[in-house]
């Protein structure tokens, strides 16, 4: 059960290899062995999964299982779901029981999925490597002094570990990818707009988007067929048509033009990182693939625009955390504003804290034209980069992240440092691109991860590019040895 | 010295939705607290706002309805403040893209009419209410009301007086029923006026510093807010002070107006576009559609109340103030009597029936129905005009008889019978010889004399303008 993929437990659940149970214990019996080394899960409700396996199995006697039926998977805490404490890595949420699905939740759910627990992540999804976290740091399964990367700091290290057979992510500046190649998996941040946002706890609310975080491109191709769906519920949900993101998988990858950015190979990279990124490319020019220099000009303006939009929409989104509603609320104190100051004051980690203050000032009178107005001008300008050199190119490949995964504490109290970490995955976000990050090789016993970007909803297309290199290589398959 | 003062007004419209404007909660008043606050009302982690397209409906109705452009694509922003009852911390609201813009509205003065510029209108969900003094040392929230749907609409400072302040007030209530977007009910806060005061010396070109007077929601509470406020203001300048620009309450139980926080301490509210709501996109035939559904304005009905009725344009436009008053006029003439009487009834004897009873047009106990039988039997002349209102005020306190009925009851059926008034005038003139003498040497007092003693002959019954007539003619003879 350990390393099988998920279509082969949706095939040996329905010749009855095994039943639901059996598999959810087995995953369960893991999280409880390993987590307290990890501090992968926030939350685990044994008694809730086994129920939702016995009624998987119920579903597979009668014949009437589809696709995900029994197959446990670990959700982000950032999803809400009904009945599961849903924290989002926040004090302010430590004891906040979601009274709803999220819509992603839901489709599992309605998918016949089991909710595995709830994935520790950094607090509001802020943050590189999983250490703003309220319920303590995440280690990386590879070697346990690292960082698994954040902010699905959890659900990456739930899956590079085997806790869970696949888990859901959210990403909102490289926070499914980074992650992703930190800790030598599959993840995919879609389309902004494919997945339902709703019931998701919002961070930055034009930047987030949830995917999908496996093993393999085909796992994450049959998590997608879950997750993806049009919802009246999200405004920003678009109308894109059901695809079986299956279905192409083994379309052939002849003749691609894959576009090299300049700008995601220059200065800051890793010189060992950049040699597997290459090394990877190659292989692809193999299978048939050709190479184009391409520029994406206003790369690093990236950085700087995102934390301006960024904050500032989380500024905002956090506003509701006010103790008076729901959630943590300060136990002593004189009058309103009193128990706002307390509340936030206690409630919120200081890199939450941080970026309210950022948001918060470039939202200002005064301020608002010269940050957040141009910060949205320059947003238009990086979009149009992609647009160009998707003239000239199929797929855009690089690196997920400058360097394999750092140590614990390293860039901790340097949040310019940790920042860095997702020069190469943000500006997808504020282009609403869809990208993945795939295993390419390892650096010192870490995993690499290649990062790959299409245009507008073509995911399917990147699922097939993404397949195509795992047919021929095994990085994804490897499992770190300090587990097993 | 002489001071000129300048008005505007921001109006609060609740719109008549069955749902709020970003979730599926009932709109309706009055029920248990926060029994209508569901998650989105609550503001809990990871719900989204989704538009209901209704309210935008009712924002284009008031466009066209005031002549504004319509704005095919407006942005909904977030105004961040932070108050128990704005359970997210920000309204969503619009602010630098409105779905209505530029507009105007026709008040009625004593002395004709005036433009109102309308500067823009826009979208805004309500918060809910704070009450205090419910639960001992707390405060309690109520968000039945949050989210709730309303119309901000903004004028222009184009006001000079408190009596033209409550004329646009009045207006705008009428005809935001008048098209159907709002049941203008002003105990419950559907209609609230946010009055921007300030004064300038006379014919000065500079505007002086304004002060808003917040949540009035009466027409008389306009009015005694402004004229206390401008005399504040007045006075204040006379006296060697300034105007600070600040925001202020009326407190309606000693009539005066009161600062609540100046333009220092005002809230810096980071307005940018909502993240969660795509641009408001409305198409052309959209808006036509909605031009098709409108009713007949005021403004139109009362062009043809006075083109193709006849009426005057004081009558015409007071029988197109109300939606219902004028639906009572339309009734009214459907049966058939004249339109220049009917106007005159309602606008006459009606009007000052509903205002002492102090009910409006729907509430009244004569219904159109009778009212137009009244009229018939005043044209058809089986009645006078003063035995109508006999009749009309009979029928006011009880209203299940008949207008046949009551005639006969009162005995007020008209003499107008030739050879009966006749006999009556021959009855006079034998009697009064020396008034006709009077008469013939040049007094026409005389004759009036002698009318009235036909009238009287007939107890008040005679048709008068037949006495006139016949005795004018029996005279000459």
């Amino acid at each position: 059960m350990l390393n099988l993929s998920l279509k082969q437990l949706s095939q040996q659940l329905r010749e009855k290899a095994f039943s639901s149970e059996e598999l959810t214990r087995f995953f369960l019996d893991r999280i409880r062995k390993y987590n307290d080394s990890l501090n992968a899960f926030i939350t685990i409700d044994e008694d809730t999964s086994i129920a939702m396996a016995k009624q998987a199995d119920l579903k597979i006697a009668s014949g009437n299982q589809g696709t995900f039926t029994g197959i446990p998977i670990a959700q982000k805490d950032i999803f809400c779901a009904d009945g599961w404490k849903t924290t989002c890595g926040s004090k302010m949420l430590e004891n906040f029981v979601a009274p709803y699905n999220a819509t992603v939740v839901q489709n599992f759910n309605d998918a016949g999925a089991i909710n595995l627990g709830k994935t520790n992540m950094d607090e509001f999804a802020m943050g590189s490597s999983n250490e703003t976290s309220y319920f303590g740091a995440v280690k990386n399964p590879w070697n346990l002094e690292y960082v698994p990367g954040g902010s699905s700091g959890g659900s990456a290290s739930a899956v590079a570990a085997r806790l869970a057979p696949a888990a859901t992510g959210t990403d909102t500046g490289g926070s499914i990818r980074q992650p992703a190649s930190l800790c030598g998996f599959t993840g995919l941040k879609p389309t902004y707009g494919l997945v339902s946002r709703y019931g998701m706890i919002a961070f930055a609310s034009s930047l987030d988007q949830a995917g999908p975080m496996a093993p393999s491109a085909e796992d994450c191709a049959m998590m997608l067929n879950v997750m993806a769906s049009h919802d009246i519920k999200d405004s920003t949900s678009l109308p894109h048509p059901k695809e079986d993101y299956l279905a192409s998988l083994d379309n052939s990858i002849k003749g691609l033009r894959i576009g090299m950015p300049k700008e995601f190979f220059g200065e800051g990279l890793d010189s060992e990182v950049q040699k597997i990124i290459e090394g990877a490319i190659n292989e692809y020019k193999k299978m048939g693939a050709e190479i184009v220099e391409i520029s994406l000009p206003n790369s690093e303006l990236a950085i700087p625009v995102y934390y301006v939009i960024a904050p500032a929409e989380a500024s905002s989104n956090l506003s509701r955390y006010d103790g008076v509603r729901y959630g943590y609320r300060t136990k002593e104190y004189d009058d309103l504003m009193d128990m706002y100051f307390k509340t936030r004051q206690e409630g919120f980690g200081d890199e939450v804290k941080r970026r309210i203050l950022i948001g918060t000032y470039v939202l200002s009178a005064g301020y608002y034209d010269a940050y957040y107005l141009k910060a949205q001008k320059i947003r238009q300008l990086i979009s149009n980069d992609f647009s160009q050199a998707f003239q000239k190119c199929d797929v855009i490949m690089g690196p997920s992240a400058p360097s394999a995964a750092f140590k614990s504490g390293e860039k901790k109290e340097d949040p310019l440092a940790m920042y860095l970490q997702d020069i190469y995955t943000i500006s997808t976000n504020l282009a609403g691109l869809p990208a993945m990050s795939i295993p390419a090789g390892f650096t010192k016993g870490l995993p690499v991860g290649l990062q790959l970007i299409g245009n507008h909803f073509s995911e399917g297309h990147l699922l097939n590019i993404a397949h195509q290199f795992q047919l021929i290589s095994d990085w994804h398959r490897k499992t770190p040895k300090e587990i097993d | 010295m002489d001071w000129d003062i300048v008005i505007g007004i921001e109006t609060h419209v609740q719109l008549k939705t069955q749902t709020k404007i970003f979730s599926g909660a009932s709109t309706s008043f009055g029920n248990e607290a926060n029994s209508q606050a569901c998650l989105v009302s609550l503001a809990y982690p990871g719900v989204l706002p989704v538009l209901n397209h209704e309210a935008v409906n009712c924002a284009i109705k008031f466009g066209l309805a005031v002549d504004a452009k319509i704005n095919k694509k407006s942005i909904f922003a977030r105004k961040n403040y932070f108050y128990p009852d704005l359970p997210k911390g920000y309204q969503i609201s619009q602010f630098e893209l409105p779905i209505v813009g530029e507009g105007k509205l026709s008040i009625p003065l004593n002395d004709g009419y005036k433009d109102i510029r309308i500067l823009r209108a826009h979208l805004e969900e309500d918060a809910g209410k704070s009450s205090h003094g419910i639960l001992q040392g707390k405060s309690g929230i109520d968000l039945n009301r949050a989210g709730t749907p309303l119309l901000e609409i903004v004028t222009e400072p184009d006001m000079s007086s408190a009596a033209e302040a409550v004329a646009y007030a009045k207006k705008l209530h009428d005809l935001v029923q008048w098209i159907g977007i709002c049941d203008g009910n002003m105990q419950e806060g559907n209609f609230r006026c946010d009055v921007n005061v300030s004064v300038k010396k006379k014919g000065s070109t500079t505007l002086g510093t304004r002060r808003e007077i917040k949540n009035l929601n009466s027409f008389k509470f306009i009015k005694q807010a402004i004229d206390f406020e401008v005399n504040w203001q007045i006075e204040t300048i006379e006296d060697g002070g300034e105007i600070q620009q600040s925001t202020i309450l009326f407190n309606p139980d000693n009539g005066e107006t009161k600062a609540m926080r100046s333009k220092e301490e005002a809230n810096d509210y980071r307005y940018f576009p909502d993240p969660d709501l795509l641009p408001l996109v409305v198409s052309e035939d959209h808006i036509h559609n909605i031009k098709q559904s409108l009713p007949e304005l005021p403004g139109e009905m009362q062009k043809r109340f006075e083109i193709d009725l006849g009426l005057s344009e004081y009558d015409a436009s007071e029988l197109t103030n109300n939606k219902d008053v004028a639906d009572y006029f339309m009734n009214l003439i459907k049966r058939g009597v004249s339109a220049k009487l009917s106007a005159n009834w309602i606008l006459v004897n009606l009007f000052s029936r509903l205002n002492d009873a102090d009910i409006s047009i729907n509430e009244s106990p004569i219904g159109f129905d009778q009212l137009a039988d009244l009229i018939k039997k005043i044209e058809d002349q089986t009645i006078s005009n003063n035995a109508a209102k006999k009749i009309f005020d009979a029928l006011w306190d009880s209203p299940a008889g008949t207008v046949d009925s009551l005639i006969d009851e009162l005995g007020l059926k008209q003499i107008s019978n030739d050879s009966e008034i006749e006999g009556l005038i021959d009855k006079v003139l034998n009697d009064n010889g020396a008034m006709i003498e009077e008469y013939k040497s040049g007094k026409d007092k005389a004759f009036n004399a002698l009318v009235g003693q036909v009238m009287k002959a007939s107890r008040g019954k005679a048709n008068p303008s037949q006495v006139n007539e016949m005795l004018k003619k029996k005279l000459s003879n």
